[in-house]
């Protein structure tokens, strides 16, 4: 079901209103899932809605692969784009049922484009059971839901999701995360998710653009955005490292293995990880929650202790001053592992670029 | 007593299709206005001057609107001129002419609530329908429509029912022709002046029930719908 366009979605646009400007000249890769990152106000929905062409500012130039959306005195307008949208609030159309809702885009979607079925979304999307209740009868998480799985009906050629999961509480996230983790490997649609919460962005996407006051700042794969101390995803809550890897079947402790055997972890399961030998997962560790050791102890109870050469020693994000010391540890499979030390230890260690150390993991979290 | 005369059937048949067709074309006329007054992206200023000027029928006399429009339709008026060097006939004292009058004049009445619900409706629903695939008439009839059932049923019941009780205009502009402008609120001056109580009583008691009734139906839809206030 892959359909990658090769030359991307490109916007170029400026829009001034007041108090604030827009000014973003950018390539998006049709691929995957990409999060459009920055804080309330930064211009990531005015971004999300000129694409969408629910705005369409002067002079703007948005082509999607080799269609032109906008451009010059061209507009083709968004019942014509085949872009798929779910904005934060609730805009299931009341007067439907949750089926006449599914299916109000997949009736308008010509047949042959036709490439999602009612059966597998509602699958995918676990709402086989609603497909015959009213709109205002779903809980917010399932209303969610049945907005994802009407976009999709429509077989788009983009997704655009603008904060989809913003108005919902911390558990109705948690439920809804993996049906938006699984959307774009499953379904094969490129995906621009905008957001300000940076979990949503470890779990959810491929890349990242970071954007700032109207502008697209920068625009980088997930793994790099998270390698580097100053990332903004680290602002708020401090830095994290989001491994990638294999999840093997359960040992005789109930320990998963995870990553290959030179940077081999072994994690408990939780209740979102079951039986998932050789399952695809995304582990994430928070940098305060390592350790590092010059040479590997034997009596800790700490079980992941992995090797690592010391790659930067960089100022700590959030607000501690000079007395933290955020360490860059590059595994031995590739991947960074980011530990937070006193500025104390790394010089009682004498740790600096390029020494071997080993990385105490305290704990970690699945992301899906 | 409640004999009523073949003027008295004339002059009802007249009202009521003055009141249908006034109904008819404002719900056309007044949507797009609405909507536009509603969710528009004009300018505020420009907004507000066609906002006011929609209103202007609340609050001139009536007098006021059926002498311009008695100047404006008559022989000697740009249309009424127009229309007779076509070979067609001036709009005074015509029923075309009265209902060109009734539809500006219950032209708030019609738009008012149509506008409060598409404001509530906010441009999201279209938004959402229009990257479902729906286009602009798509949307209008399977969103807006049904989305303000409620506005569309108040801004009918209204436009309807204010023509019912139009008089001033229609005195100024139609005069008072058996079959062509006397509508009922013009026979039952007439009947009064002519100290024919009985008769006036007649009509008025019934448009009066009638109100009623429009009015109690209105409302009983408004708290159904919840979603449109007057």
């Amino acid at each position: 079901m892959s359909q990658a366009v090769s030359n991307g979605l490109r916007i170029q646009a400026r829009l001034e209103r007041s108090g604030f400007a827009l000014d973003v000249d950018t390539t998006i890769p049709l691929e995957g899932v990409t999060a459009l990152f920055g804080r309330s106000g930064c211009g990531k929905t005015t971004l999300l809605r000129i694409i969408a062409g629910l705005e369409h500012p002067p002079g703007a130039e948005v082509h999607f692969g080799d269609t032109t959306w906008q451009s010059g005195k061209t507009f083709v307008p968004l019942h014509r784009r085949r872009v798929g949208l779910v904005f934060q609030e609730s805009t299931l159309l009341p007067h439907l049922s949750v089926r006449g809702n599914l299916l109000y885009g997949y009736k308008r979607t010509p047949e042959p484009l036709r490439r999602l079925h009612l059966d597998e979304v509602a699958d995918l999307l676990g709402i086989t059971e609603l497909l015959d209740r009213r709109a205002d009868q779903l809980s917010g998480g399932q209303r969610q839901r049945v907005a994802l799985g009407r976009a999709l009906l429509i077989s788009p050629d983009l997704l655009l999701l603008d904060e989809p999961l913003n108005a919902l509480d911390t558990q109705t996230k948690r439920e809804i995360m993996p049906f938006l983790a699984r959307l774009s490997d499953r379904t094969g649609i490129p995906t621009l998710l905008v957001t300000h919460a940076p979990e949503e962005v470890e779990r959810l996407a491929h890349r990242v653009a970071f954007m700032h006051d109207g502008q697209l700042e920068r625009l980088e794969p997930l793994r790099e955005a998270l390698a580097r101390a100053d990332s903004p995803l680290f602002r708020e809550e401090g830095a994290v490292s989001v491994l990638q890897g294999e999840l093997g079947p359960p040992d005789e402790h109930g320990l998963h293995p995870f990553g290959p055997p030179e940077a081999r972890y072994r994690v408990p399961s939780t209740p979102g990880a079951t039986n998932g030998a050789g399952r695809p997962a995304r582990l994430r560790i928070d940098a305060r929650d390592v350790s590092i050791a010059l040479s590997p102890p034997q009596d800790v109870s700490i079980l992941n202790i992995i090797p690592v050469t010391i790659e930067a020693l960089d100022e700590a994000p959030g607000h501690h001053g000079p007395a933290r010391v955020l360490a860059v540890c590059r595994q031995h499979d590739g991947q960074t592992l980011m530990a937070e030390l006193t500025r104390l230890s790394t010089e009682r260690l004498g740790l600096k670029p390029g020494t071997r150390a080993h990385a105490l993991v305290k704990s970690v979290a699945f992301l899906d | 007593m409640f004999e009523l005369s073949p003027t008295d059937w004339m002059a009802i048949e007249v009202t009521l299709k003055l009141a249908i067709y006034t109904t008819l074309i404002l719900l056309v006329i007044a949507t797009p206005i609405a909507w536009w007054l509603a969710n528009g992206r004009a300018p505020g200023g420009l907004r507000t001057a066609v906002q006011a000027l929609v209103a202007l029928p609340l609050v001139l006399p009536p007098t006021v609107l059926g002498f311009y429009l008695l100047v404006l339709l008559g022989p000697a008026g740009p249309v009424g001129s127009t229309l007779e060097n076509l070979g067609l006939n001036h709009l005074a004292f015509t029923f075309q002419g009265i209902l060109i009058a009734s539809v500006i004049y219950s032209l708030p009445f019609a738009v008012q609530p149509l506008q409060q619900a598409f404001a509530n409706l906010g441009r999201r629903p279209t938004e959402i329908a229009g990257s479902l695939g729906a286009g602009r008439m798509d949307r209008f009839f399977t969103v807006i429509l049904p989305m303000s059932r409620g506005g569309f049923i108040v801004a009918a019941t209204l436009a309807f029912a204010h023509t019912l009780g139009e008089f001033g205009v229609i005195l100024m502009l139609g005069g008072a022709i058996p079959g062509e402008t006397q509508v009922l609120s013009i026979l039952i001056y007439d009947h009064a002046e002519a100290m024919d109580f009985t008769s006036a009583h007649r009509l008025s008691l019934g448009l009066l029930i009638f109100a009623f009734v429009v009015l109690f139906v209105v409302y009983a839809i408004n708290r159904r719908f919840d979603t449109v206030r007057l």
